[in-house]
């Protein structure tokens, strides 16, 4: 994907003039925002620059004072993290929301578990749990977490790279439309990180955009399709992994390059 | 995917979960890792172990009468710790468990014997109490958001005098009651065994909670919300409604220790149940639930009861004092405490 023809298309998830105050601190101050159907879109920017503000008014943890979002054309609005779940927005958390002792396969279900049909399902809600062990197995050999092979094993028996696997691999599982990663390699070893990031492409191959925040520079050059710069509470530019270099990126994170909204050097 | 994870290439070994490595591991560290797994063999061991030298140390210990006294023992015991698995489950702790029971049977007869209320009705106003005592609990613990330990501390000394206002401290005769109340304490001979009804209500309450916690959505929830209560909330869980839940349905489980109380001491006691509280707690410890929630199985609990019931009478019959049978108890939960702090260190 090239930024030539990304704006051609209805973006999937869209926001303009995004404004958040907290008290005096003015977190966004008029943040657009757009996201393309089949991209890895990295948000970077400096601390204070508004990018978690921002990501949290996207997934419903925070209410934007104004401004607008759409989704998939339509204007909506997310009064919780469960809202914006429920429409197709999901997040893999940093902390990685997932319960230790629970096994794999209730992980990948928990909160939305797969009930039997019948009256034991709809009045005794009994569960369908080799229906969830299935699915949870062919959802894992999708995206190619096949290290993992039994789904009863406990989540907090896996490596980090692994349970960061399962967290993406819930957030992929339930016909999501976009998939929020925050900070998803922080935590992990270099070897981990790659698969991480081999499976946040296959994702994206699979059709499923998605916004991956991310301190860690040669990851967001590695996988992103584009780069969503945000500065001073705004979006400072866009840029690509082809038309800008590492250091020009931060060179306009940190505001040592002024530039105009799509990267080039604002000469004026 | 290269294969150096755990579980890649390895063949399955008999006593880990299939699919992981566990050959490098040392005796100890694999012992530590079967117990991680298998939450109930530690007790179940306990259990064999304690039956097997007591046989050998006490004649008729191993008595079809005498087995069935063990269970006679920890029927009352053994109900009340199903309900207080649930709430340690979800990483709380309730110490009004015995006063509820007291509180529910005194209710139950007093209303039967006192007020002449039809059994029926005096038996499910007895069960309300117990689930109205729960809410509270619940309540303060979700509402108000206090800690458990001080909720239920509270509540254990409200409902306690409530128990002794409503009886006057007076003990209410089993033969003024309705039969009803009374009918946990009939008797069927199973194979030369006298079993109550009582104990047999205990064992369905024990296979019915163990179904539910296995098998339901419910069940599932209550785990999780006990394991990691921020990501289960993140997760789309109402973890507070299920915490109210867990402690509403709990009290109704102390409702139904006290009608098998009431059949086991053909009486109503306002005095009755006062070590229920950390019986309750030690019979689930020593069954291998984790006091820091998430982690434990139902059928632990039961099998902690019975250790508890069979040092008790294997040690009597023995002819040992009384107070070694508490000390044996005491060091039982020591033991059973650092054995699932340690566990919880476990490689994996």
């Amino acid at each position: 994907m090239t930024t030539q023809e990304a704006p051609t298309k209805t973006p999937v998830l869209e926001a303009k003039g995004l404004v958040k105050r907290y008290g005096n601190v003015t977190a966004l101050n008029g943040a657009d925002f757009e996201l393309f159907p089949g991209e890895i879109l990295a948000v970077i920017g400096d601390n204070g620059a508004g990018k978690s503000t921002l990501i949290k008014c996207i997934s419903g943890a925070e209410v934007p004072d104004s401004g607008t979002i759409w989704l998939e054309g339509k204007e909506v609005l997310f009064k919780n993290p469960l809202e914006a779940r429920a429409a197709g927005i999901e997040a893999v958390y940093q902390t990685l929301a997932v319960a230790p002792s629970l096994d794999i396969a209730s992980n990948l279900f928990l909160g939305r578990e797969r009930r039997r049909s019948g009256f034991v399902g709809s009045v005794l809600r009994m569960l369908d749990v080799g229906a969830m062990n299935e699915h949870a197995r062919s959802r894992m050999t999708d995206l190619g977490i096949m290290t993992i092979q039994n789904m009863s094993q406990p989540v907090e028996t896996l490596s980090g790279g692994q349970r960061q696997g399962v967290a993406v691999a819930r957030a992929a599982a339930f016909e999501s439309r976009v998939v929020i990663m925050d900070e998803p390699t922080a935590a992990l070893g270099v070897k981990e990180s790659n698969r991480v990031l081999n499976l946040i492409r296959t994702l994206r191959d699979k059709g499923l955009p998605i916004i991956l925040i991310s301190h860690d520079m040669p990851h967001v050059f590695e996988v992103a399709d584009r780069i969503h710069i945000q500065r001073l509470g705004r979006r400072g530019a866009i840029v690509t992994p082809q038309s800008h270099t590492m250091s020009e990126a931060v060179a306009i994170m940190t505001g040592a390059t002024q530039v105009d909204e799509h990267g080039a050097h604002d000469l004026s | 995917m290269d294969n150096t994870q755990p579980g890649a290439t390895d063949t399955i070994e008999p006593p880990g979960p299939p699919g992981e490595d566990t050959s490098s591991m040392t005796t100890l560290q694999r012992i530590q890792h079967v117990l991680h797994t298998r939450a109930t063999l530690g007790p179940a061991i306990v259990l064999l172990l304690s039956l097997i030298v007591f046989s050998i140390v006490a004649d008729n210990f191993l008595q079809p009468s005498n087995i069935s006294l063990i269970i006679q023992q920890v029927m009352v015991v053994g109900t009340l710790a199903i309900g207080q698995t649930l709430i340690i489950l979800t990483a709380g702790i309730d110490l009004s468990v015995g006063a509820i029971m007291v509180l529910s049977s005194i209710m139950m007869a007093k209303l039967s014997a006192d007020a002449g209320v039809p059994g029926l009705l005096a038996l499910l106003i007895g069960f309300a109490v117990g689930l109205l005592c729960g809410l509270i609990n619940g309540l303060l613990v979700t509402r108000i958001k206090l800690p458990p330990f001080i909720v239920t501390l509270g509540t254990l000394n409200v409902f306690f005098a409530l128990n002794l206002y409503i009886s006057q401290s007076e003990t209410v005769r089993g033969r003024d009651m309705d039969p009803l109340l009374l009918w946990t304490g009939n008797v069927i001979e199973i194979g030369g065994a006298r079993v109550t009804y009582g104990a047999i209500l205990m064992l369905l309450l024990f296979a019915l909670m163990a179904f539910i916690l296995k098998w339901t959505m419910w069940g599932r929830h209550v785990y999780a919300t006990g394991d990691d209560r921020e990501a289960a909330r993140l997760s789309g869980i109402r973890t507070d409604r299920v915490l109210l839940s867990v402690y509403v349905v709990a009290g109704l489980i102390y409702a139904v220790a006290a009608w098998i109380l009431i059949g086991r001491i053909a009486a109503a006691s306002p005095q009755a149940g006062l070590t229920a509280n950390l019986d309750s707690i030690t019979a689930v410890v020593i069954g291998g639930t984790s006091l820091f929630g998430g982690r434990g199985r139902i059928l632990g609990t039961l099998l902690g009861a019975l250790i508890v019931g069979v040092f008790r009478n294997g040690l009597q019959l023995a002819g040992i004092d009384e107070l070694w049978q508490n000390f044996a108890v005491g060091v039982l939960v020591l033991v059973a405490v650092a054995i699932d702090q340690w566990i919880r260190r476990a490689r994996a």
